[in-house]
């Protein structure tokens, strides 16, 4: 068996920009918008899906033929509500700053949709390896929005970057500058038009995707 | 094997139950003293900030540096009496926002051979809690530190409460006068006594009002013990 | 007067959709139209109310620290406890639709089971524990004003995308992107009841 033959590679890569979760399968927008103020909690969060989606996929892999069709949901709701138990676990022991900053979030994890969307449509009928590529690949396409969204809305609401400066503080108008930040970057509702544009640029560029109707 | 079958699906998912309960409890057990020490270790060093000490000397070792520098965690009631010497630390800042609250905690702290006091706050900001520490030297009259934080403010506004520039203004405004609590956040740009007025954050108003709301209120309590 | 300033404010402060994000995947993809946007709503008000309870209660007496048993803190069972309940509740509500209203339970799809998952479901719950609401009552009412707020959240961008069906939008805007737009406008007008208190 080729591990990394053509069709895995495809089932790696479609999923980080023309398959996007975000952008084309509207998956995850929920928790995706709400930690994009900085980029930080964007980079933690975006990591932490795409772990518990890789995972998520492979055990529910590994149990596809023996998982009764009726309560199906529920038992991918157990799987995935007990890795992100874990998971938040192990932050608020090991990273504790990080889980404070997350705070509900974490929790939140379990009900994105791109975790029951990829169970449902693809663990469900696939092979162990191949859900791992799937979980990793629709994780890092999630994460990938998270950190564009996240970069914007840090360097024009903050004027920082994982908080280190990057616009001079003498440019500002309180030190006699010229610039001011754009308070309404860190508001939430450019959280959803940055994703719009996202939106507009991938679609833009890949016709295929767009859309007949409104 | 029938997968639909009810006695399948009924042993299926109590098995499934028992073997996740028991690998969480596993999980959650095994980590739970680690988390409780964060916990702890977090709380040391929120009390240590409020008392401007370096964040490097609180990143090499916070418990060292907190037994270094508060001397006891004292609880008072009301009257500004000490009923106990110990045990201030146990008393959650949660608990603080209940109106009736009969015992305070207060640390004495020693910081370059002065005396120090560190008093907990808890308040609401717009979205959830705030809370922090404030310091003030033992004449009991000029702040001294605070740290500030809160669960879920507006980051980049009402988040900006846990940033030095917000903070380092406190310091050595007056803290009251007489039982009065004398130090506030007013609107930004709106100070009109500098001796004892901080500017709030501008976009971040209720935040703002918050902090100061919290002050006065946790701040009353030590009334008494400002007199005394 | 404490629940009814709670109340106003979790539908309009703490909106679901414009502070939170929460439920956007449904949101998004049942907008389409009015009739069927007002079904979901209801249905998400439905089982909002009656989860935040039972999980409040859970919460408190069962999970809590010495709750059931001295020494025995089962706080970490939270996340799955609450998810449990609502994935239970939502397949009662599901089995409901279909029986009452067949033409609601065909146009809503694949998207009821999904209720299940709707982050605001659980945000809810989540928010309850994290805020420590005082009895159940205030979780009730909270429960309530955020399902009310998801509601008049879904049915108004519902209605704006059917007038927006005539208008002529770029083309790799239609359908996804110029939605996020409009939400993302709808969120800026209720971003002025923050701060908004009875």
């Amino acid at each position: 068996m080729d591990l990394f033959s053509k069709k895995n590679k495809e089932t790696f890569f479609t999923p980080l920009w023309v398959n996007n979760p975000v952008a084309t399968q509207v998956l995850g927008i929920c928790s995706a918008l709400a930690v994009t103020s900085k980029l930080e909690p964007a980079l933690v969060m975006g990591l932490s899906v795409t772990i518990i989606v890789a995972l998520a996929n492979v055990v529910i892999s590994l149990l596809r033929n023996t998982i009764p069709n009726r309560i199906r949901i529920i038992v991918q709701l157990v799987v995935v509500a007990m890795l992100v138990t874990i998971v938040s676990q192990v932050l608020k022991a090991f990273a504790y700053d990080v889980s404070v900053q997350l705070s509900v979030y974490v929790g939140l994890i379990i009900t994105n949709c791109i975790l029951m969307g990829r169970l449902e449509a693809f663990a469900m009928q696939n092979k162990p390896w191949e859900s791992f590529l799937d979980g990793v690949g629709s994780g890092l396409g999630y994460a990938l929005i998270l950190v564009i969204v996240g970069f914007f809305r840090e360097l024009l609401g903050s004027g920082t970057l994982l908080n280190f400066r990057v616009i001079p503080e003498c440019l500002y108008v309180k030190e006699g500058g010229f610039y001011m930040n754009n308070g309404l970057m860190v508001l939430p509702p450019m959280a959803l038009i940055i994703v719009a544009c996202v939106i507009w640029y991938q679609r833009a560029k890949n016709p295929d995707l767009q859309e007949k109707n409104n | 094997m029938n997968t639909n079958s009810n006695s399948y699906t009924i042993i299926y998912a109590s098995v499934m139950v028992i073997i996740v309960a028991f690998l969480l409890a596993f999980v959650s057990s095994s980590l739970k003293e680690r988390q409780e020490s964060n916990v702890k270790l977090d709380k040391m060093k929120q009390i240590l900030t409020s008392l401007n000490i370096s964040e490097d000397e609180l990143k090499q070792d916070a418990e060292a540096a907190y037994t270094k520098y508060v001397k006891a965690d004292q609880i008072i009631d009301l009257n500004g009496n000490v009923v106990a010497e110990n045990g201030g630390f146990e008393i959650s800042s949660k608990s603080l926002n209940d109106e009736e609250v009969s015992q305070v905690p207060l640390y004495v702290c020693s910081v370059n051979g002065e005396t120090k006091y560190v008093a907990p706050l808890y308040g609401a900001g717009l979205w959830g809690p705030i809370w922090g520490y404030i310091s003030f030297n033992s004449d009991k009259k000029t702040v001294y530190g605070t740290y500030f934080s809160h669960e879920g403010e507006t980051p980049g506004l009402g988040a900006e409460i846990t940033t030095e520039s917000f903070r380092a203004p406190f310091q050595g405004k007056q803290l009251q006068e007489g039982g009065d609590v004398k130090i506030s956040v007013v609107k930004n740009g709106k100070v009109t006594d500098s001796s004892c007025q901080v500017d709030g954050i501008s976009g971040g108003t209720i935040t703002s009002k918050g902090v100061d709301a919290m002050l006065q209120k946790c701040l009353k309590r030590y009334a008494n013990f400002f007199n005394k | 007067m404490e629940y009814l300033s709670l109340f106003v404010k979790s539908i309009f402060v703490d909106n679901m959709i414009f502070a939170y994000f929460l439920g956007m995947c449904s949101y998004l993809a049942v907008s389409k139209n009015v009739k069927t946007a007002l079904g979901l709503g209801a249905a998400v008000t439905f089982v909002l109310l009656v989860t935040v309870p039972v999980n409040y209660c859970l919460e408190n007496y069962v999970l809590a620290p010495n709750a059931i048993v001295e020494g025995v803190d089962l706080s970490f069972l939270s996340f799955i406890l609450f998810i449990a309940v609502i994935a239970g509740i939502v397949q009662i509500v599901e089995m409901a639709v279909e029986k009452f209203s067949p033409s609601l339970y065909a146009s809503l799809g694949i998207f009821l089971p999904l209720i299940a998952v709707n982050c605001a479901i659980m945000g809810a719950s989540l928010f309850m524990q994290q805020r420590h609401f005082e009895g159940v009552g205030e979780a009730t009412v909270y429960a309530f004003g955020s399902g009310i707020g998801w509601l008049i959240a879904i049915v108004a961008l519902a209605a704006i995308r059917e007038k927006l069906s005539y208008s002529n939008v770029p083309a790799p805007l239609r359908g996804l992107g110029i939605t996020f737009i409009t939400v993302g406008l709808m969120a800026m007008a209720f971003m002025c009841f923050s701060g908004l208190t009875i």
